[in-house]
C-alpha cells in the first residue's frame, strides 16, 4: 500500500500509452510520442469546439468526431490493448439519455419540448459566463458520437484484429 | 372506469411480488379486484340500464385522442361474465395450482391482466380504445396458452391462436378506420346514435366481421379454439369459454343495432353462425377428451350467439343476452368440473373414466345442472334463452324459417353432446372398473357450485334478466310486448324445445354408430390452416431468394437504376433548366475541381482497393475545400472529420480483404454495362444538381430570417442555432438513428465472435451464448 501524500499522483490506469505495445516490429516510436502529446490536446480542443459551437464553427457533432479521432490516433499508435475503460454502448446510451432528458426537461416547467433558455452566471475569477440550455443537447450529441467512434474501433478495429489472429494471419 | 381497468393492470404487475411468498395468496389477491368490479357494476346497474354511464378522460387533447368508457346493459352483462366468473375462477385457481407449480406465478399475473384488458374491452366507448384492449386480450391468450413454451404442442397452439386472432384484429382495425372516417367519429355511442351509410361502410363491415369471427372461433377459423385447450383448465374456462371468445360476439352485439338492416352485415353473420353451430356440435360428438368436447361445444354455442345478436330483432337480441349469461355460467361450471375430475382421477379421457359420478355425487349433480342448462331444460336459464331464440325466428320469411331449422338442428346436437359429456365424465361404463378417485378440497368444489347454482337461480329470476335484455334490445325493431319467461304456454317454441331434447337423447343412444361417422370428415379446417401457413412460408422463401441474391453489384445496380428512373423521369418532365450557369465564381474553385475530377477518373481505373479508398478520400477532401471557398466552414469541418473517420474505417476493413478487386480482369461483357450504368447515374446526379439548384422560386428570405433569429436562440452561429434550437427535434431523431446504426454495426461484426478477454475461459461459439451477448454489449 502506498502512503497518503507520497504517491498520490501515481497514475492508477493506463491513461496514456503504457509500456506494453503490440508486436515489437510494428512499434513506431515517433507516432507513439506524438500521440502522447497530441491526445490530451486534441481532447481539450474538442471540448473547446463543443462550447464554441454557438458562436463559430463547431458544435457537438464536430467536437465528438474530433474527440473520436483522438481515440483513433491512440488506437493506431498503441493498438487494441490500449482500451478505454468505459464501454462504447454505455457512452452511446449516456449521450442519448442526456439528449432526451434535455429535450424533456422544459416540460417540467410547463414549456414545450426542446424549448431553450439563456443561462447566465457570474463566476468568481472567470467573470460573466453566458450560455444556452441547448448546450446540454450538444453534450449529448458529443457523448454519442464519441461512443459511436469507439464502437467502430471496437468492432472494426479490435474485432477484425481478433478475427485475423484467430485465422492465424499476420497482422 | 379507467381507474378500475388501470388498477387491474397495475396489481397484475405487482402480483409476482405476492407469488414469491405464496402462489395461493397471489390468486386470492387477484380475485379481489374482479369481485370488486362486479359489485361496482351491480351497484351502478340502475343508471346503466336506464341509459348508460359515460366517462371520458382526455388523453392527448391536441390530437383529439381521448379514452371514453361507457357502462350500459350489454356492458353490464359482459361484466357479469368477465369479472363475476373471473373472480370465481381465480378463487378456483387457489385449489387447482399446486403451491410449487411454476406456472402459477405467471398465470396469476396474466389472468388478472387479462381480466383488466377484457374489462377495458367491454367498457370502451371508442373504436380505437376497443381495438387496443382487443389485442391485449389476444396477447394474454397467447401467453396463457403457450405457458412456459416447453412443449411443442403448447407453442403451436399458442401461435395458432395468436396468428388467427391477430390477423382478424388487424383487418378489424382497417374496418374501424373506414367506419370511423365514414361516421366522422370513433365514439361508438355516437356511431350507434347516427349510423353512417355508404360505400365506405359496406367495405368496413366485412372487415370488422372478420375480426369478430376469428376472435369468436367462427367457421372456418374455429380450429384454434380446440387447439388452445392445452392451456391449464382454469385458463380454458375463463378465456376460451366464458369471456375472451365472447369478444367477437360482443362486438357484433354492440354494432348490430346500427347495421342489422344491412345485408352485408346480417348475411355473413347468419350463415357463419348457423354453420359454426352445426359443425361445432357435430365435432363435439366424436371428441374423446372432455375438454375438447367442451371446446367444440363452445364453438357451437358461439355460432348460436352470433346468430342471435346478428339477426337484429328485438326478441333475438333478448334471447342473445339470456344465452350470453347462460353460456358463460354453464360453460365455466363444466370446465371447472372437468378440471376437478382431472384433478381427482388424473385423466379426462372419456374412454378411461368410469363410475366417477358414484364416487363424487356432488360434483356430478353440479355438472348435470350445468349440462341441463346447456341442453335447454326448464327451469334453467338455458331453457329461457332457447325458447326466446325459437320464438324470434318462427315467424315471417323463408329465411327466418331456415335459420330456425338450423337452430333446431344445432340444439339437437347440443342436447346430444351434453348427454355425451355427462355420460363420459360420470357414467359407469360396462366392462370398465371404476376409476380410482381421491377427494377434493372445498377450494375446488365451492367455486363450481357457485357457477352451477347460477343456472337455476337466473332461471327463476328471469325477470331480472328480462329487464337487462329489454334495456339492450330497446333500440331494435320487433314485438315490444315480448318478455323473457319460463312459461309462455304451449306453442311452436316449446314444441321445438321438446323435439330438440327428444332427438338429442336419441342421438346419444345411437352414439357408437354416430362417433364413427363424425370422425370421418372430408374437410378439415385445421389442415387448411396448416397448409395456409406452410404456403405463406414457401412464398416468403421464394421472394427472399429472388430479392436477396447476395451480390453487391446486383444490389447497387438495383439502387442506381431506380434512382435514375424515378427522380430522373420526374426531373426531365417537370424540371426547369437554369437560365445561366456560371462556370465558377472564384478562381480557386478551378484547381480544386480539377483535383476532384482527376481523382474521380482515377478511381475507375484503380485495381487495388487501397488506392481506390485513398482516391475517394481525395475527392472528399476536395469537396470539403470547395465548401470552404463557398463560405461554409461548419460544413467543411464536418466533411473533413467524417472523411478522415471513414478513411480510417475503410483501412480497418481493408486488412481483411484481398488487395485487388478481382483476381482476373473481368470480361468486356461485364465491364461495359457496369461502366455505362455508372456513367449514366453520375450524369443523372449532375443534372439533378443543376436542375434542383434552379428550382428555387422564392427569394432566399428564410436564411435572412434565420440569421436574425439566431442571436435570440443564444447563438451567433446560425448553423448551430438550427441544429440545437430551431430544428432540435431533427437532431434528436438523427442521433437516434446513429444509435441504431452503431448497434447494428457492432452486432454484425461481432456476431461471429466467440473468444474474449476472460483469461483461460473455454471458448464458446454461437450467437446466443452469453459470451456473444457480452461481446455485443461491450
Amino acid at each position: 500500500m502506498t502512503k497518503p501524500f507520497e504517491e498520490w499522483d501515481r497514475p492508477r490506469q493506463a491513461w496514456m500509452l503504457s509500456g506494453d505495445c503490440r508486436g515489437v516490429r510494428q512499434r513506431t516510436l515517433l507516432l507513439e510520442m506524438t500521440t502522447r502529446a497530441l491526445f490530451p490536446t486534441v481532447l481539450v480542443f474538442s471540448v473547446y469546439l463543443l462550447l464554441v459551437g454557438h458562436y463559430g464553427p463547431g458544435g457537438g457533432f464536430a467536437a465528438g468526431l474530433v474527440a473520436g479521432l483522438a481515440f483513433v490516433l491512440r488506437y493506431i499508435a498503441g493498438g487494441s490493448d490500449v482500451a478505454v475503460r468505459v464501454r462504447p454502448p454505455v457512452l452511446i446510451g449516456l449521450g442519448l439519455t442526456v439528449a432526451l432528458l434535455t429535450a424533456l426537461a422544459p416540460t417540467l416547467v410547463g414549456a414545450p419540448v426542446l424549448a431553450t433558455t439563456k443561462l447566465a452566471l457570474d463566476l468568481p475569477l472567470v467573470g460573466h459566463v453566458e450560455t444556452q440550455t441547448s448546450v446540454f443537447l450538444d453534450v449529448g450529441v458529443y457523448l454519442l458520437i464519441v461512443g459511436v467512434v469507439l464502437d467502430l474501433l471496437r468492432s472494426l478495429g479490435a474485432g477484425i484484429e481478433r478475427d485475423m489472429r484467430d485465422a492465424g494471419e499476420p497482422r | 372506469m379507467l381507474a378500475l381497468v388501470a388498477a387491474h393492470l397495475v396489481v397484475a404487475g405487482l402480483l409476482p411480488l405476492v407469488s414469491a411468498r405464496s402462489t395461493r395468496a397471489a390468486f386470492g389477491v387477484a380475485a379481489v379486484l374482479p369481485a370488486a368490479t362486479l359489485l361496482w357494476a351491480l351497484a351502478n346497474a340502475g343508471p346503466a340500464l336506464a341509459g348508460g354511464l359515460d366517462e371520458t378522460t382526455a388523453w392527448s387533447p391536441a390530437l383529439g385522442l381521448e379514452l371514453s368508457f361507457r357502462l350500459d346493459a350489454l356492458g353490464l352483462a359482459m361484466i357479469v361474465l368477465v369479472s363475476g366468473i373471473g373472480a370465481v375462477i381465480l378463487a378456483y385457481c387457489i385449489g387447482y395450482f399446486g403451491s410449487a407449480s411454476p406456472a402459477a406465478t405467471r398465470s396469476a399475473a396474466l389472468l388478472l391482466a387479462f381480466a383488466g384488458a377484457m374489462l377495458g374491452l367491454v367498457l370502451a366507448d371508442d373504436l380505437l380504445t376497443l381495438y387496443v384492449f382487443w389485442e391485449l386480450t389476444s396477447i394474454a391468450s397467447f401467453l396463457l396458452v403457450g405457458q412456459g413454451g416447453e412443449k411443442r404442442e403448447e407453442r403451436r397452439a399458442a401461435v395458432q391462436a395468436l396468428l388467427v386472432t391477430v390477423f382478424g384484429g388487424l383487418t378489424m382495425l382497417l374496418g374501424f378506420v373506414l367506419l370511423g372516417e365514414a361516421a366522422g367519429t370513433y365514439r361508438i355511442s355516437e356511431i350507434l346514435a347516427d349510423p353512417p351509410r355508404g360505400g365506405l361502410v359496406t367495405a368496413a363491415l366485412p372487415l370488422i366481421l372478420l375480426g369478430a369471427f376469428t376472435k369468436s372461433a367462427q367457421l372456418p377459423f374455429h380450429p384454434w379454439l380446440p387447439a388452445a385447450m392445452v392451456a391449464p383448465t382454469p385458463v380454458s374456462a375463463y378465456l376460451h369459454a366464458a369471456s375472451m371468445v365472447k369478444a367477437g360476439v360482443y362486438l357484433v352485439a354492440r354494432l348490430s343495432p346500427a347495421f342489422a338492416d344491412l345485408a352485408v352485415w346480417t348475411v355473413p353473420v347468419l350463415v357463419a353462425g348457423v354453420g359454426t353451430m352445426l359443425v361445432g356440435g357435430w365435432r363435439a360428438l366424436s371428441a374423446t377428451d372432455l375438454k375438447r368436447l367442451l371446446a367444440f361445444g363452445t364453438v357451437s354455442q358461439l355460432g348460436f350467439l352470433m346468430v342471435l345478436f346478428g339477426a337484429g330483432g328485438r326478441v333475438a337480441a333478448m334471447a342473445g343476452i339470456a344465452m350470453l349469461l347462460a353460456h358463460g355460467m354453464f360453460k365455466a361450471t363444466l370446465f371447472l368440473t372437468v378440471g376437478a375430475v382431472d384433478h381427482a382421477t388424473g385423466t379426462r379421457d372419456v374412454r378411461e373414466l368410469s363410475g366417477v359420478g358414484r364416487a363424487m355425487p356432488g360434483l356430478a349433480v353440479a355438472g348435470a345442472l350445468a349440462a341441463a342448462s346447456m341442453a335447454g331444460l326448464p327451469p334453467l336459464i338455458g331453457f329461457v334463452g332457447k325458447e326466446a331464440a325459437f320464438e324470434a325466428f318462427l315467424h315471417g320469411t323463408v329465411e327466418n324459417w331456415a335459420v330456425a331449422g338450423g337452430l333446431l338442428l344445432g340444439s339437437v346436437l347440443t342436447v346430444a353432446y351434453s348427454a355425451r359429456f355427462l355420460w363420459g365424465a360420470f357414467a359407469r361404463k360396462p366392462g370398465r372398473d371404476a376409476t380410482p378417485v381421491h377427494g377434493l378440497g372445498p377450494a375446488l368444489t365451492v367455486p363450481i357450485w357457485l357457477c352451477a347454482a347460477a343456472g337455476p337461480v337466473l332461471g327463476i329470476a328471469t325477470p331480472i334478466v328480462d329487464a337487462e335484455a329489454a334495456s339492450y334490445a330497446a333500440a331494435l325493431p320487433g314485438d315490444p310486448g315480448y318478455h323473457l319467461a319460463l312459461w309462455h304456454g304451449f306453442g311452436l317454441p316449446l314444441l321445438f324445445s321438446a323435439i330438440a331434447v327428444a332427438c338429442g337423447l336419441a342421438l346419444h343412444v345411437a352414439r357408437a354408430r354416430l362417433t364413427a361417422l363424425a370422425d370421418r370428415s372430408p374437410l378439415d379446417a385445421q389442415r387448411a390452416y396448416e397448409k395456409a401457413i406452410a404456403g405463406i412460408g414457401r412464398v416468403a422463401v421464394g421472394i427472399t431468394g429472388r430479392l436477396q441474391v447476395g451480390s453487391s453489384p446486383a444490389y447497387l445496380a438495383t439502387i442506381l437504376v431506380t434512382f435514375v428512373l424515378l427522380p430522373g423521369v420526374a426531373t426531365v418532365l417537370a424540371g426547369a433548366w437554369p437560365t445561366s450557369v456560371p462556370l465558377y465564381h472564384d478562381v480557386i474553385q478551378v484547381p480544386l475541381a480539377i483535383v476532384v475530377v482527376i481523382a474521380a477518373l482515377a478511381v475507375t481505373r484503380a485495381r487495388r482497393r487501397f488506392t481506390a479508398v485513398l482516391l475517394v478520400g481525395v475527392i472528399g477532401y476536395g469537396v470539403g475545400g470547395l465548401f470552404i471557398v463557398d463560405g461554409a466552414p461548419d460544413l467543411a469541418l464536418a466533411q473533413f472529420l467524417v472523411e478522415t473517420l471513414s478513411l480510417v474505417a475503410f483501412v480497418f476493413v481493408l486488412r481483411r480483404l484481398p488487395a485487388h478487386f478481382t483476381e482476373t480482369r473481368p470480361s468486356r461483357r461485364i465491364r461495359v454495362p457496369k461502366a455505362l450504368l455508372g456513367a449514366v447515374a453520375g450524369f443523372a446526379v449532375a443534372v439533378f444538381a443543376l436542375v434542383l439548384s434552379a428550382a428555387r422560386t422564392e427569394p432566399a428570405t428564410t436564411s435572412a430570417e434565420l440569421a436574425r433569429l439566431a442571436p435570440e436562440a443564444g447563438a451567433t452561429n446560425v448553423i448551430s442555432a438550427i441544429l440545437v434550437d430551431f430544428r432540435a427535434l431533427d437532431t434528436v431523431g438523427e442521433i437516434g438513428v446513429l444509435f441504431v446504426a452503431a448497434a447494428g454495426v457492432a452486432s454484425l461484426v461481432l456476431a461471429t465472435r466467440h473468444d474474449r478477454r476472460r483469461r483461460g475461459a473455454p471458448v464458446e461459439s454461437g450467437q446466443s451464448t452469453p459470451r456473444h451477448e457480452e461481446d455485443v454489449l461491450g
